[in-house]
């Protein structure tokens, strides 16, 4: 999986809580000591993964969003993530802390796969449901954070 | 810090966590966390190819919003677990409210620890996400 690597930073928190709209105050002082990250906050290291697949690649022309097309995808894509009706949406998420995201900490990520499973539902057709683990360390190799995402990609366009 | 001799099983804090959630405000999601998903800013493609009436809110985009209310309740970096489903989509023009009950009060390896049960609702009283939560208490 992915080398990432991540300096936890102080302007980057402040942009995320003004995101999630958060006024703690501790994110916007100009000092860094004390600052604990918000609790969702890692999940902004995919801007530290070289390949996440959620971003335009600089240079790359195969971003799924619209241009002057309703998608920039070349024709006859994987469909996975993109064209299509096929979707991957979050369905779960949850983190275990075991010790604060403090401003400073430099932080890598391993990725292990976990179970996938497979539901009927009225709203979406069939939901193919994957599960991934994260573990984020610190310089010291101390786990801080430990992750599972759920993913589900829907047969359809999920009715509302 | 939630203190222990101040809760108990049964208390509730909610807030407001957002009102009238604007397009923008999503697109600052979107360049904070990193996740360009085009479902959540490009109402082009949403539309075109997706199939969904328009844009709408990443689920992180809920579960941080739901976690500011969690941490202006239990206090920075006092949490030892938060998780939660996504159960409905949250759309532009939505306003949503948060609430955590505490379900539980335990003693652990020395430490006190509440156990948060976590709903968020829309202004039409739908669940869009409903999740847990552990935090350490203060004597």
């Amino acid at each position: 999986m992915s080398k990432i690597k991540m300096p936890v930073e102080k302007s980057h928190i402040m942009m995320f809580a003004r995101s999630i709209g958060d006024a703690n105050p501790k994110y916007y002082e100009e000092k860094n000591e004390d600052v604990i990250a918000p609790p969702t906050f890692i999940q902004s290291s995919a801007q530290y993964d070289p390949d996440y697949f959620l971003r335009p690649k600089i240079g790359g022309d195969n971003w799924f969003g619209s241009g002057k097309e309703s998608t920039g995808m070349k024709s006859s894509g994987s469909g996975s993530g993109g064209g299509g009706a096929a979707m991957g949406l979050h369905a779960e998420q949850h983190y275990e802390y075991h010790q604060p995201l403090k401003v400073g900490d430099v932080i890598s990520a391993e990725v292990k796969p976990g179970k996938s499973w497979e539901k009927e539902s009225k709203r979406a057709g069939k939901l193919k449901f994957s599960e991934s683990v994260t573990e984020y360390r610190n310089q010291d190799g101390e786990l801080i954070i430990t992750a599972t995402s759920v993913g589900v990609v829907t047969e359809k366009p999920v009715e509302n | 810090m939630l203190k222990k001799n101040e809760i108990k099983v049964g208390d509730t804090y909610s807030e407001k966590i957002v009102e009238d959630l604007k397009r923008t405000q999503i697109v600052q999601y979107a360049g904070a966390s990193g996740d360009y998903n085009p479902l959540h800013t490009d109402d082009k493609f949403t539309k075109e190819i997706a199939g969904y009436p328009g844009v709408f809110a990443h689920g992180m985009l809920s579960m941080g919003m739901t976690g500011k209310m969690l941490t202006n309740f239990v206090g920075d970096g006092t949490l030892k677990k938060y998780g939660v489903r996504f159960t409905n989509q949250v759309w532009p023009g939505d306003s949503l409210e948060s609430t955590a009950t505490i379900i539980d009060i335990k003693e652990e390896d020395g430490e006190t620890l509440a156990e948060i049960a976590i709903e968020t609702k829309n202004q039409d009283g739908a669940t869009v996400i409903t999740g847990s939560a552990i935090a350490k208490v203060g004597k």
